[in-house]
């Protein structure tokens, strides 16, 4: 398996989930520069979380027209794999590769924290290693989480199965306190119809050392890694 | 030509920031404030396009940059008409 971890201008956890990639998880991982168009043969390429572009005009809004994105985009449509992670996340959304778009947290403050999520779809590329409502804790790191989609698109997106992850409370409930950004159905993760493009708010590459406090993140990297 | 964007939220989607500056103006005494929906300004300069060029450039720059659909809706209106060179 080979990884491509995206530097964006502005990312700033691409040192991050490169490490638990290559040094934690011993996978072969490269950087993928944002102006460049070569993707170089790389089976899944990753978002990282940040502030790309300075999240001038809203979160990833510029950074979807970086050369490197249309390689993504076509990438994807033949069935590549890709992660958006906190920022990636949004960059996905801009980019129309998942459905809905990001409001300001509910509170707006940037939240920084651990929350706890519930493993709604146990059956996808990037969460086969975990139990279908398994919880899992994991750290958030966001200003802009606050998932938005019409009721028509959440009525979509709960027939198909796409929503992944849900901010819960540490019982597993998804209660209005666990949703700590406000986010419609406390959306955390979502995945695309054809389950190859997933995004999430919370840091799996900042859950993944038992030294940073939960090893929780490692099951997403670990699905990949394992295949289904 | 010289041209305003304005880009809001629509009315579906809930304005938190909106609303925090609604409730600071209520605390100042302000109470016929009933409600405020904050958006953003572009001002653009165009040049080399007729109006009626224009008409047709301006939404599609908005829908596909400076506004997301999806949440966002956008209005604009032209500034300042281009000077005719003699």
């Amino acid at each position: 398996m080979k990884f491509g971890v995206v530097i964006f201008p502005g990312s700033n956890c691409d040192y991050d989930t490169f490490f638990v990639l290559k040094e934690v998880l011993g996978q072969e991982t490269t950087f993928l520069w944002h102006k460049d168009h070569n993707l170089e043969n790389v089976n899944c390429v990753i978002l990282p979380g940040g502030f790309s572009y300075g999240d001038y005009l809203r979160s990833g809004a510029i950074a979807k027209f970086s050369p490197l994105m249309q390689e993504v985009r076509e990438f994807a449509a033949k069935g590549g794999l890709v992660l958006g992670i906190c920022n990636g996340f949004q960059v996905l959304l801009e980019l129309g590769l998942l459905p809905g778009a990001m409001l300001r947290n509910k509170n707006l403050k940037f939240l920084c924290e651990f929350v706890h999520l519930r493993v709604e779809n146990a059956k996808t590329r990037f969460t086969h290693k975990a139990r279908q409502r398994q919880i899992l804790r994991i750290p958030i790191a966001h200003f802009d989480g606050n998932y938005f989609a019409p009721p028509e698109l959440l009525r979509e997106l709960e027939k198909n199965n796409q929503i992944v992850l849900r901010y819960v409370d540490e019982k597993g409930e998804a209660t209005e306190e666990a949703n700590v950004n406000g986010s419609v159905s406390n959306i955390a993760g979502l995945i695309n119809k054809t389950g190859n493009v997933m995004g999430m708010m919370p840091h799996p590459e900042r859950a993944s050392e038992a030294l940073l406090g939960s090893t929780d993140g490692r099951m997403i990297f670990k699905s990949l890694i394992e295949r289904l | 030509m010289k041209v305003r964007i304005l880009v809001s939220f629509k009315e579906s989607v809930l304005d938190p920031q909106g609303q925090t500056v609604k409730n600071a103006l209520h605390t100042l005494g302000y109470h016929f404030i009933k409600d405020v929906r904050q958006g953003k300004v572009f001002e653009v300069e165009l040049e080399g396009v007729s109006k009626t060029e224009a008409q047709k450039l301006i939404p599609e720059i908005a829908d596909k940059v400076l506004a997301n659909p999806i949440i966002e809706k956008f209005s604009w209106q032209v500034l300042k008409e281009e000077e005719k060179v003699r």
